[in-house]
């Protein structure tokens, strides 16, 4: 009786592992992280892109534009994937399109965006990348719509005709 | 005179180097309790991912600001979610978690006692 019972047991145990064990194997390794965090814009001085001159993100975000924040560097392969659909983006006026230049040198940068096109209304330069950090950003590429000082989507990676035509069909 | 002088000097720049190093040893505690979200297992002490060299430099200025090693962890918590933080807080969805390890050591504390100290009475 004993021994059964034994068995039972062991076989039991073997049986729940395997199943967690099975699901995890199925799960997503990639964490996505919850979009109910900080919705508001942080406040901060960034350095403009082309002259160095002192820009206050109180000025840029007016309330009742929509503006889409991408950061973004001429280092990175993504971005310029990304790139074609900024420029289309661009092409809807009623979106100001933000570029975080993101621990990037000023000559490959303008130099990327004479090759590419600049769909960018302001540039920042972000050196150190502290910046990025205080929007909560994990690398580049990564895109942030802004509406009425809120953060009201967030796209990690680069986008794609889907979060394009997404992005046209909220600012419409 | 002047040796006082040159004697008050280098204990200044020894003082400011005390300070230094506790700014530097607070900076790499808390870096060493951050995971690291764009590597695998990794903290952000231990990455030289652009974005742990960022967060490093963050947590520096964050320090010299003034702000408290609990007060840099709840920042980044709000920016990153709880998930950035090593040690879970005890909440709702971490009861379990918490409570696992006391449970069997409970059981076990159980077992033990039954099996020796009861049978041999």
């Amino acid at each position: 009786m004993k021994s059964k019972l034994f068995t039972l047991i062991l076989v039991l145990t073997f049986l729940i592992t395997f199943v967690i064990f099975f699901k995890g194997l199925k799960s997503s390794n990639i964490y996505t992280p919850n979009t109910i965090l900080e919705k508001k814009i942080p406040s901060f001085e960034l350095k403009s892109f082309e002259n160095n001159s002192i820009i206050i993100t109180e000025k840029i975000f007016k309330d009742n534009e929509y503006y889409f924040v991408n950061i973004w560097a001429s280092w990175c392969i993504p971005c310029k994937e990304e790139h074609k659909f900024l420029m289309e983006l661009k092409k809807n006026g009623k979106i100001k399109l933000i570029g975080f230049n993101y621990k990037d040198n000023f000559k490959n940068a303008s130099s990327f965006l004479k090759d590419l096109g600049n769909p960018y209304d302001i540039v920042v330069s972000d050196k150190d990348g502290t910046r990025s950090i205080e929007w909560g950003a994990y690398g580049v590429p990564e895109s942030f719509l802004v509406y009425q000082s809120k953060i009201i989507k967030r796209f990690i990676g680069p986008i794609n005709n889907e979060n394009l035509s997404e992005i046209q069909k909220i600012i419409k | 005179m002047k040796f006082i002088r040159i004697f008050l000097i280098i204990s200044i720049i020894l003082n400011f180097n005390f300070l230094k190093a506790d700014e530097v040893k607070t900076e790499n505690k808390i870096a060493k309790n951050l995971r690291c979200l764009i590597c695998q297992g990794q903290s952000v002490y231990d990455s030289d991912s652009e974005f742990a060299i960022s967060l490093k430099l963050v947590i520096k200025n964050k320090i010299q600001q003034g702000l408290s090693e609990d007060q840099i962890y709840s920042f980044l918590k709000m920016k990153y979610g709880e998930w950035i933080l090593y040690d879970p807080v005890f909440n709702r969805n971490t009861y379990f978690l918490w409570l696992l390890p006391i449970l069997i050591f409970l059981a076990g504390g159980a077992i033990i006692l039954k099996k020796f100290i009861i049978k041999n009475n």
